[in-house]
């Protein structure tokens, strides 16, 4: 693979649900790339294919028509999901439905190691899984033998991008991962991540409505509407000088502690 | 004015399987007056959500009472049997939306089923066609597009719309209090919006009298509350009005919290966002001295040893000896 490969790579990338009338096109002609090591967030109102994209990039949804290239090749041929997952990572918008309610936390984090070719000596998982929940502002200890329901929202999210410290994947796919977290922990988390990500070389793609978190931490942002990416640019020029009005609408509406924003009647 | 809902340090247990006592709120004091709308912003799992389940009168094991009190209009409804808070506190006088509301609707029943069942439990003999009047008259008061909506499945609707539905039917029996958990946060901006929107409708339509509003999304409190509660470990750490509490935080950690915030603002991005080191204390154990003692920028060395109350500093009030 020559050294500019990107990561990604999509060509008319179309991923249609239903027939005739009913007919839904989520994500609808996307070209685009995205570089090894880049940071790309994918901002747009609920519903317009932010998470459909992201289940393609993740080889859970297949394209309907047009091509999606990972390192150079069609996803679909690289090989079997399982190498693939290894690669390419994901951390859910719902953190209540990811983590099986019936096992323990740490039973969990623990079985994230199967995922690994090679299954690292006991002590060592165990240091991994410590220092994972360190990271994301957990204790370890008042973990232990705790189920997911005895956690709180946030807690819980904090939890699967724990897992991600564990896998430490070459391509992550965070879609909302920090909806729930509040702001300082969500400060941690995002210092974390670059540290790893400088260490890993990963590359990582937010799906996210959160502007704020898109502009701190992206080299680029795609702006998504009604599954079609009307702009992408630098977080500067996309919030400084957007060109299509839905990107103006999405930023208009983000609520800032300097301008009004809803006020009661 | 008296108070709608009056807090009194209440006190919150869960006792785990293994036999352990997490004390996720501790000696939370406020008063809601009529009209208002108090934020609660804090670290994620500090015992929001649970104070929550106090307010609501939904003590079920694991969940118990430890001490104190929550009373509406005078009524102290955690010493009420469960049956009587069912009849005649949840929906009337105080109505949740909880944390995660969007996949709270049953997915195989249309909107008007579920909005039909929610008057029917509290009013068995309802004519059937008036209740229908009744919803229709009201989703279309509250700015939702009623026959549309009503004829809808959950599954149909975006999030955005299903939220608002939800707090639609959570409101049907004009309760005195809504409870908001985290309404909007996983929704767009968008959406975000009407939600706000709705919530502000409900109140201005004399619908509902007061609002708690939880929320991390800190610029979103600013807009929408009237005064804001910060808590940390189970505790409220400052209490004071918007203004106060946003632009000039007296308690360490509060300041901790503003300075977090992110935006898309010109010149943001080369501002880092702080994020405070270390976790909060283990509510499983007992604690002594400042909660926030090993985590404070500012902590000196008398804050370990010494139990910290609310005090009032600069009109607001303030759990922290050094703060001016
Ligand atoms: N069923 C349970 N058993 C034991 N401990 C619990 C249980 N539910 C919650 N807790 C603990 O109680 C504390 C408070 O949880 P709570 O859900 O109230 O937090 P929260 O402030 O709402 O957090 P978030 O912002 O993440 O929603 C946490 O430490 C949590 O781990
Ligand atoms: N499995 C599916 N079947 C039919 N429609 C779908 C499916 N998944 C998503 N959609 C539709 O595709 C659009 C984009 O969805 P999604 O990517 O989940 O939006 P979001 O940007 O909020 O993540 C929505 O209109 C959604 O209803
Ligand atoms: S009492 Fe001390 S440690 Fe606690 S918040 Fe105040 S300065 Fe910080
Ligand atoms: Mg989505
Ligand atoms: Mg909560």
């Amino acid at each position: 693979m020559p050294a500019d490969t990107p990561c990604f790579e999509a060509r008319n990338l179309t991923r249609a649900f239903g027939h005739g009338a009913r007919r839904k096109v989520a994500v609808d002609d996307a070209t685009f790339t995205i570089a090894e090591r880049e940071i790309v967030s994918l901002v747009g109102q609920s519903g317009c294919g932010k998470s459909v994209l992201a289940k393609l990039l993740l080889r859970l949804e297949k394209p309907s028509s047009g091509e999606l290239l990972y390192q150079g090749r069609p996803i679909a041929e690289s090989g079997d999901p399982r190498a693939y997952w290894r690669h390419v990572q994901a951390v859910f918008q719902d953190p209540y439905a990811a983590f099986n309610q019936f096992f323990t936390i740490r039973a969990q984090l623990k079985a994230c190691f199967r995922l690994f070719d090679q299954r690292p000596p006991e002590r060592e998982m165990e240091d991994r899984i410590d220092q994972a929940l360190l990271a994301v502002n957990l204790r370890p200890r008042e973990l232990d033998g705790k189920y997911p329901f005895e956690l709180s929202g946030g807690q819980m999210q904090r939890l699967l991008l724990a897992r991600i410290f564990i896998l430490r994947p070459r391509v992550l796919i965070a879609d909302e991962p920090t909806s729930m977290v509040d702001a300082c922990s969500r400060a941690g988390i995002l210092e974390y991540l670059m540290k790893l990500k400088q260490e890993l070389s990963m590359t990582i793609v937010f799906v996210t409505h959160d502007i704020g978190l898109a502009y701190y931490v992206s080299d680029r942002l795609f702006i998504l509407h009604e599954g079609r990416i009307v702009e992408q640019g630098t977080p500067d020029d996309v919030t400084q000088r957007p060109t299509s009005p839905f990107t103006r609408q999405l930023l208009d509406d983000i609520p800032s502690v300097h301008r009004p924003w809803v006020t009661r009647a | 004015m008296a108070a709608i809902l009056e807090v009194d340090d209440l006190r919150l247990h869960y006792l785990t399987r293994l036999g352990k006592r997490v004390q996720a709120v501790d000696g939370v004091s406020f008063q809601l007056q009529p009209g208002e709308i108090l934020g609660i912003a804090g670290e994620s799992g500090c015992g929001k959500t649970t104070l929550v389940s106090g307010l609501m009168g939904l003590l079920m094991p694991p969940l118990h009472l430890t001490s104190g009190a929550v009373r509406i209009a005078g009524r102290d409804i955690l010493r009420l049997p469960p049956a009587e808070v069912r009849r005649s506190v949840l929906g009337r006088d105080i109505a949740m939306i909880p944390q995660g509301a969007l996949n709270s609707l049953n997915p195989t029943r249309k909107v008007r089923d579920l909005a039909t069942d929610v008057i029917l439990a509290h009013d068995e003999g309802a004519d059937r066609r008036a209740i229908q009047d009744r919803l229709r008259e009201r989703f279309t008061r509250i700015g939702l597009e009623a026959d549309a909506v009503l004829n809808a499945y959950p599954v149909q609707l975006p999030a955005g719309m299903k939220q608002r539905v939800v707090i639609g039917i959570s409101t049907l029996l004009n309760p005195r209090i809504v409870i908001a958990d985290e309404p909007s946060s996983a929704l767009d901006v968008s959406s975000q919006k009407a939600v706000i929107q709705l919530l502000f409708n409900l109140l201005d339509e004399g619908i509902v009298s007061s609002m708690v509003f939880i929320t991390h999304e800190l610029p979103l409190l600013r807009h929408v509350a009237g005064r804001i509660a910060v808590m940390y470990a189970g505790q409220i750490v400052e209490i004071g009005t918007t203004e106060q509490v946003i632009f000039d935080g007296r308690q360490p950690y509060t300041r901790a919290l503003m300075g977090s915030m992110l935006s898309a603002e010109p010149g943001q991005k080369s501002r880092k966002p702080v994020a405070i080191e270390g976790a909060p204390p283990n509510l499983g154990e007992p604690i002594s001295g400042c909660r926030f003692a090993v985590r404070c920028p500012v902590a000196q060395s008398d804050c370990a040893q010494r139990e910290q109350v609310l005090r009032e500093v600069a009109g607001r009030h303030v759990r922290c000896h050094h703060a001016r």
